[in-house]
């Protein structure tokens, strides 16, 4: 039983170990992505109808910035985990932070992309 | 720990892999803790550009502008460096790729210093 237990366990952490490379490639081309639009946004400073008037009715903006969030979703709670469990005792931490992270990524993340392409004028 | 636990654990640490992996998974951990800021700031934008503007202004003070040329930093360290272990795990073995660690570092520097010069 208990062999059966840790070699689920096993199985978990060899897909988490997948999962977050995977997500690591799709990231690498998102945040080189991202890393040259900040540089095109911030040349005559930052405000909120530069970026609204770059962003509203977007779609291709829409898609690729779901998909870094996606991305993020996946990726960042796996690193949280891996991170808590080698460094804390309480197995309820170690479960319930990278869920909470996961949540806040896919909730805000969405309300995000979906403000800055359909939100109010 | 015994004394040879003890060079063991010196030796295991005192490297420029072990740094990588440090700075990996610090700069990760701290662009985790950013991540939920950002898109909460990000979708005020759902009550209009007023609402987004009343939270945006709040970038122009010095100590933010700061936090974001270190963020541009990090992310750019997390990224290189994150390249470095895909390559490392995916790509064709060659030895200790060390190199990569000063690409790390050195990219991640310019990447910020870009951001500097350009958000002036």
């Amino acid at each position: 039983m208990g062999q059966a237990v840790m070699t689920s366990s096993a199985i978990l952490q060899a897909k988490l170990w997948y999962y977050q490379r995977i997500s690591a490639m799709v990231l690498t081309l998102c945040v080189a992505i991202h890393l040259i639009i900040i540089y095109y946004a911030i040349q005559d400073g930052l405000s909120a109808g530069e970026i609204l008037a770059r962003t509203r009715g977007n779609l291709a903006f829409a898609l690729f910035y779901e998909i870094f969030v996606l991305a993020c979703f996946v990726h960042a709670p796996i690193g949280l985990a891996n991170i808590l469990r080698e460094n804390i005792q309480s197995g309820f931490l170690i479960r319930a932070l990278p869920v909470l992270l996961a949540a806040f990524i896919l909730i805000l993340g969405t309300a995000a992309v979906i403000g800055v392409v359909w939100g109010a004028p | 720990m015994s004394q040879v636990g003890r060079r063991l654990d010196f030796r295991t640490k005192a490297h420029w892999s072990y740094f990588a992996y440090y700075l990996h998974r610090v700069s990760g951990l701290l662009l985790a803790c950013f991540l939920p800021l950002h898109f909460f700031l990000l979708s005020r934008s759902l009550y209009g550009e007023a609402e987004l503007g009343r939270y945006l202004q709040f970038t122009d003070h010095p100590m933010v502008k700061f936090g974001e040329w270190g963020l541009v930093t990090l992310l750019a360290l997390h990224l290189i460096g994150g390249t470095r272990l895909l390559v490392i795990e995916f790509g064709i073995w060659k030895g200790l790729r060390k190199a990569w660690v000063q690409v790390t570092l050195i990219g991640s520097l310019l990447c910020g210093a870009l951001f500097l010069i350009l958000s002036r």
